[in-house]
């Protein structure tokens, strides 16, 4: 091997901070296999690993508690968020169950009132009976999330924008708070992913995703993961993920992997049509209403865009009545209607029957998860297509 | 339909598409709505995926369980399983049994307020001594790893069922092709996946299979709930491991029962571990209550200062974690799977520095115990006069 070869595989470990994010998206320092130049991480299939002497145990001894492809990946999105140690899991509920449970029994939760309907779920009937006590409060006003304080508060559970509903919680005010009562700050980064958001940098404790959305971006792999601003919180949750078992296969480690090296130009491209849809949205008189940080009117524009460089690619709208979205579900032809969201392929989701459905009606009602809303997850189409698509599926509601 | 059928049949025939003889791997996570209220039975992929389905249904099937559920891996189906219980609840659990899953009960459980006492499962006198009016199950591992203690499965399993409690067996080592727990009274039947059933070291993955409606759709919901599914490319990659799992376990077991009858007789050997020789104390109930010999079973060396030598000189069997695959492996599990148990309790059991465990692989027997001779030959000569 040459001296040219030898320095290439050197510059290839090092990434200089002054990088911008799609660069770091590629050049993330596990790009090229240092043993063969391979220019994608090998999947490790294995799930065992050979000791070569009592004394020196090996860097990887059982797929559960280490794996090579994952470590690649769970080093890719520490990086990318701006955190110490990153922890890829089986789903986002699973990453989201880990998190929770940091806690244990008598300890109480604040959490974002229109949480995803799965972390719903999770609190008040499984996390309940483990004696983990949840308030639900409206972010928006970090003076409610203070009233909310109780002796045995421990942590804060922020989602911003919210789902579906796109409220924006002040990710800096809400983790300096809660940093000062000595409480964890957790923030779901799903909708915004790092190339728009990286609440550690704001402050906040742990970052979970759905990576099953747009850091794997294809509707093709479920996956979660989380990243620690210190290594205490790391090492508390390195335990919980290889005690609980609930990581992700290499397969998928992979596969996300190869999502992420698109996610700023997917971002880019479906923000900017996402803006459009919006605007476009907002003058049509069969819709009563638009949720998207982005408009103007929007009560969190703000506080969002000192805390995120762009709006996200989820819009939310309503029509106003049940028996409208349903003809519109029924007549649109571009999106796949389906729950999920984040993919190249667009989604329209109808929450009440879908992700949210596992809330109970008077509950959804009151945080404005009506009948009539439905949300559009733009994808890499182009807008006018989506918009003219739209337009036929809306003519005559 | 004979097991070796319906095990070499898994997902065949099922692709109405095309006729695939494999059934594919859908990696969608999402599904489209044929209209709003109407689904094709697959919504969202942690929900239900199409290729997991036909890995449940298969499992579900083989043990003779109404509903299987496939998680990321063992620690995640115990997990999922354990998730039925709230603070407050107790349980009942092998004394022998893998360290990740008292490590679980330890370090996690316990925090939410849920309590284990570690008892021999097969004494109903030391159970009844233990049950309290808060205990909800007992967990049973029988053989138990590493020390091969035996259960009597209809015995206990009925014990539970007189005081409502849940019987849970982690069938891990021997697989529905030599026991069938459900058979014998369990509610819940577990599997580390990633040993024999998927068998090739190249996957990890966990099967909850359950008898009875009801529990089933608890477990339903608590595997769609805490998200810690097993993805499609590994639930094929388990499926084709397991259309070869009848004549690897022939295998494993004759070239178990030939190594274990040669560590047997070995000078350097105090005790071999393994229920299939007839003074095993728990032989009888053993073979009335399984067909066959799982393939993993562990020694007790005289000496605990060979055994370093003997893991440096192994060279065909590997000095891995792990059991259950092609390839043979040496576990020494004071060090390893079981680091975890207090030392207190590992003493009590009989886990300790001059106890081995091997899981012996399909290559040819031969091989093996020349492998084994020569490691032992060379631990012997290094360590000197002990032996001499």
């Amino acid at each position: 091997m040459s001296d040219h070869h030898e320095n290439d595989f050197h510059k290839h470990g090092h990434q200089p901070d002054s990088y911008h994010f799609e660069t770091r998206t590629i050049h993330f320092g596990g790009e090229i296999d240092p043993h063969t130049g391979a220019a994608s991480v090998p999947l490790y299939m294995a799930s065992t690993f050979h000791h070569f002497s009592l004394d020196e145990p090996p860097r990887y001894d059982y797929s559960r508690s280490g794996n090579p492809t994952r470590y690649e990946l769970e080093r890719y999105i520490a990086q990318l968020e701006g955190g110490v140690r990153g922890f890829a899991f089986s789903s986002g509920m699973a990453a989201i169950t880990s998190a929770f449970m940091l806690l244990s029994a008598g300890d109480h939760v604040i959490v974002t009132e229109d949480v995803y309907g799965g972390t719903y779920r999770l609190l008040t009937t499984i996390l309940n009976r483990m004696n983990i006590e949840t308030t639900f409060v409206d972010m928006t006003d970090l003076e409610r999330v203070k009233a909310a304080q109780k002796p045995n508060t421990k942590a804060v559970f922020i989602e911003t924008p919210s789902n579906p509903t796109l409220k924006i919680t002040d990710i800096r005010a809400t983790a300096d708070w809660a940093r000062e009562n000595g409480l964890i700050s957790i923030v779901d980064n799903t909708f915004m992913t790092p190339y728009h958001q990286r609440p550690l940098e704001l402050g906040a404790d742990i970052v979970l995703h759905s990576a099953t959305k747009f850091l794997g971006g294809h509707s093709d792999l479920l996956a979660g993961l989380a990243v620690t601003r210190d290594e205490r919180l790391g090492e508390e949750l390195y335990k919980l993920q290889n005690g609980m078992g609930n990581m992700l296969g290499v397969y998928d480690s992979w596969l996300l992997m190869r999502g992420m090296k698109t996610l700023g130009a997917r971002m880019a491209h479906a923000e900017r049509g996402a803006r459009r849809l919006a605007e476009w949205l907002a003058q049509h008189p069969k819709v009563e209403k638009v949720y998207y940080p982005g408009l103007a009117g929007h009560p969190g524009k703000d506080v969002h865009e000192r805390q995120a460089s762009g709006y996200g690619a989820i819009v939310s709208f309503d029509t106003g009545c049940g028996e409208r979205t349903k003809k519109l579900l029924a007549r649109v032809r571009i999106p796949i209607v389906a729950v999920s969201l984040g993919a190249v392929e667009s989604i329209l989701s109808y929450p009440a029957m879908m992700s949210h459905a596992s809330m109970p009606p008077e509950v959804r009602r009151e945080r404005g998860i009506t009948d009539g809303l439905v949300r559009y997850s733009v994808g890499m189409e182009h807008i006018e297509d989506i918009i003219t698509d739209l337009d036929q599926a809306l003519a005559d509601l | 339909m004979k097991i070796e059928s319906r095990l070499a049949q898994i997902g065949s025939q099922h692709d109405p598409a095309t006729g695939a003889i494999n059934f594919p791997i859908y990696q969608a996570t999402a599904f489209r709505h044929p209209q709003l209220g109407e689904s094709t039975g697959f919504d969202y992929s942690r929900t239900q995926s199409p290729t997991r389905k036909i890995l449940e249904e298969a499992v579900a099937e083989l043990e003779g369980g109404d509903r299987a559920f496939a998680c990321s891996s063992g620690m995640a189906a115990l997990q999922t399983v354990f998730s039925l219980f709230s603070q407050g609840d107790h349980l009942l659990v092998s004394l022998d049994l893998y360290g990740g899953t008292y490590r679980l009960i330890e370090q996690v459980l316990s925090r939410f307020g849920i309590t284990a006492s570690y008892v021999d499962t097969n004494d109903l006198e030391e159970l009844e001594r233990h049950r309290t009016s808060a205990t909800k199950a007992v967990l049973i591992e029988t053989p138990t790893n590493p020390l091969m203690m035996i259960t009597d499965l209809e015995k206990v399993c009925t014990w539970a069922k007189k005081h409502g409690l849940l019987a849970i067996v982690d069938n891990t080592l021997l697989t529905p092709y030599f026991q069938r727990p459900i058979e014998w009274g369990a509610d819940i039947v577990i599997h580390s996946a990633t040993k024999y059933l998927g068998g090739h070291n190249d996957v990890l993955a966990g099967l909850i299979i359950a008898k009875g409606e009801e529990l089933a759709e608890r477990l339903f919901f608590l595997h769609n709930s805490i998200g810690a599914v097993l993805a499609p490319h590994d639930c094929y990659l388990l499926m084709r491991g397991m259309k070869t799992l009848a004549l690897r376990m022939e295998r494993h077991q004759q070239n178990a029962i030939k190594i274990a009858e040669y560590l047997k007789t070995h000078p350097m050997v105090e005790q071999v571990y393994y229920p299939y020789f007839p003074s095993h104390p728990g032989h009888d109930v053993h073979h009335k209550q399984s067909s066959g010999n799982t393939g993993i079973f562990s020694f007790r060396m005289k000496s605990a200062e060979t055994i370093p030598h003997i893991l440096k000189h192994i060279r065909l069997i590997a000095f891995a974690e792990s059991l259950g695959g092609v390839e043979s492996l040496m576990t020494f599990p004071s060090v390893q799977t079981h680091a975890d148990i207090p030392e207190e309790i590992r003493r009590r059991i009989g886990v300790d520095d001059r106890l081995l465990r091997l899981s012996v692989g399909i290559e040819h027997v031969d091989d093996l115990i020349a492998d084994l001779e020569q490691a032992f030959a060379r631990a012997q000569k290094e360590v000197g006069g002990v032996f001499a």
